[in-house]
């Protein structure tokens, strides 16, 4: 059989979400951003509520996220998406709100933000993508950064002694009684981005059912900033960032019950 | 039985070279091009077509989308 035969629009099984506007992704290649918008995105197009949901991007790589992702976008002040995200969801309780954040973002400059809102358990969903470094502005060390992990501004790797302890936001929120649902996740291989789009498609129905915070971390690669090829730095990943952030569930409403 | 033929194409403009989808595929059939696209970037490209069943792998981990995929049953 020719291949002409094979490419028609008949047989067409996976295509890019007509959700994604036109314009070319600004990362870095091979990093994790795209995969987690198109899997944003193919919830959103699932569930059919792309007309009344509202995204908020932060300040990092993905601060063009409003650029990519056909949606209502509002761009936030650094760390600030949950207090807008907050706003947003109270003045119009009827729309999805989301959070997309990094790691300087969220575990950084916007902690108190980001506990105060889990803590009041406001009705919406937070996307944290976790890359231990902070991208946008350099690959500086970043909350968390790995011990002995290296970085622009710890050229030598993070020494705990001085630098201080990574941060386990996602741990930490989950024993918050306003947030009722927490995992992590990767996009790394097929499997680990099924299991991702599975995660979100929960959190957005936790949100239809108004049960408070929906947690989803995404344990994402830096390459640029780890200074390693794509392939290279999804292993180093594998080897290094999971045995200290575990992908799984962390917080499931129906084990909570038993 | 019924065999199961698959294609790719990629968006060759849009493809960065990054080779994610590479290791993804069950068949090895994705490779990069020797040559560059507009942006210079080499892209991805069917090396073996034969072997493609069309599984989805290569698209789902792309991280820019530019993979899309068709599959078809043959007769055999």
């Amino acid at each position: 059989m020719d291949i002409k035969d094979i490419i028609k629009p008949e047989n067409i099984v996976y295509q890019k979400t007509k959700l994604f506007t036109e314009k070319p992704l600004s990362y870095c290649p091979g990093c994790g951003h795209g995969t987690a918008h198109r899997m944003l995105l193919e919830v959103l197009e699932e569930m059919n509520i792309q007309d009344k949901t509202v995204g908020i991007a932060p300040v990092g790589c993905s601060v063009l996220a409003y650029e990519f992702l056909d949606i209502d976008m509002q761009q936030a002040a650094h760390g600030r998406a949950p207090a807008v995200a907050t706003a947003v969801k109270r003045l119009m309780p009827d729309k999805f709100v989301f959070t997309y954040q990094g790691d300087g973002d969220l575990a950084a400059i916007g902690t108190a933000e980001t506990i105060h809102a889990c803590n009041r358990g406001e009705n919406f969903t937070m996307i944290f993508i976790n890359n231990g470094i902070y991208g946008m502005t350099g690959g500086q060390m970043a909350p968390t950064t790995l011990p002995g992990m290296r970085a622009s501004t710890c050229p030598f790797g993070r020494d705990t002694e001085i630098m201080g302890n990574p941060l386990k936001i996602t741990e930490l929120l989950a024993q918050l009684p306003g947030v009722y649902y927490v995992t992590r996740q990767a996009v790394h291989t097929p499997n680990a981005v099924r299991k991702t789009k599975k995660a979100l498609r929960i959190a957005f129905e936790n949100q239809k059912l108004k049960k408070g915070i929906s947690f989803v971390e995404i344990v994402s690669n830096c390459n640029s900033g780890w200074k390693m090829t794509p392939n290279q730095s999804n292993k180093w990943m594998e080897d290094n960032m999971f045995p200290f952030y575990p992908l799984g569930d962390i917080k499931v409403p129906q084990l909570e019950k038993v | 039985m019924a065999k199961v033929k698959g294609a790719i194409v990629v968006d060759i403009e849009k493809c960065k070279g990054c080779s994610v989808c590479i290791p993804a595929c069950p068949q090895e059939v994705i490779l990069l091009a020797k040559e560059v696209n507009g942006k210079g970037y080499q892209y991805a490209y069917m090396e073996k077509p034969d072997a493609c069943t069309g599984c989805v792998n290569c698209a789902i981990v792309c991280p820019d989308g530019v993979i899309t995929v068709y599959r078809t049953k043959v007769e055999a």
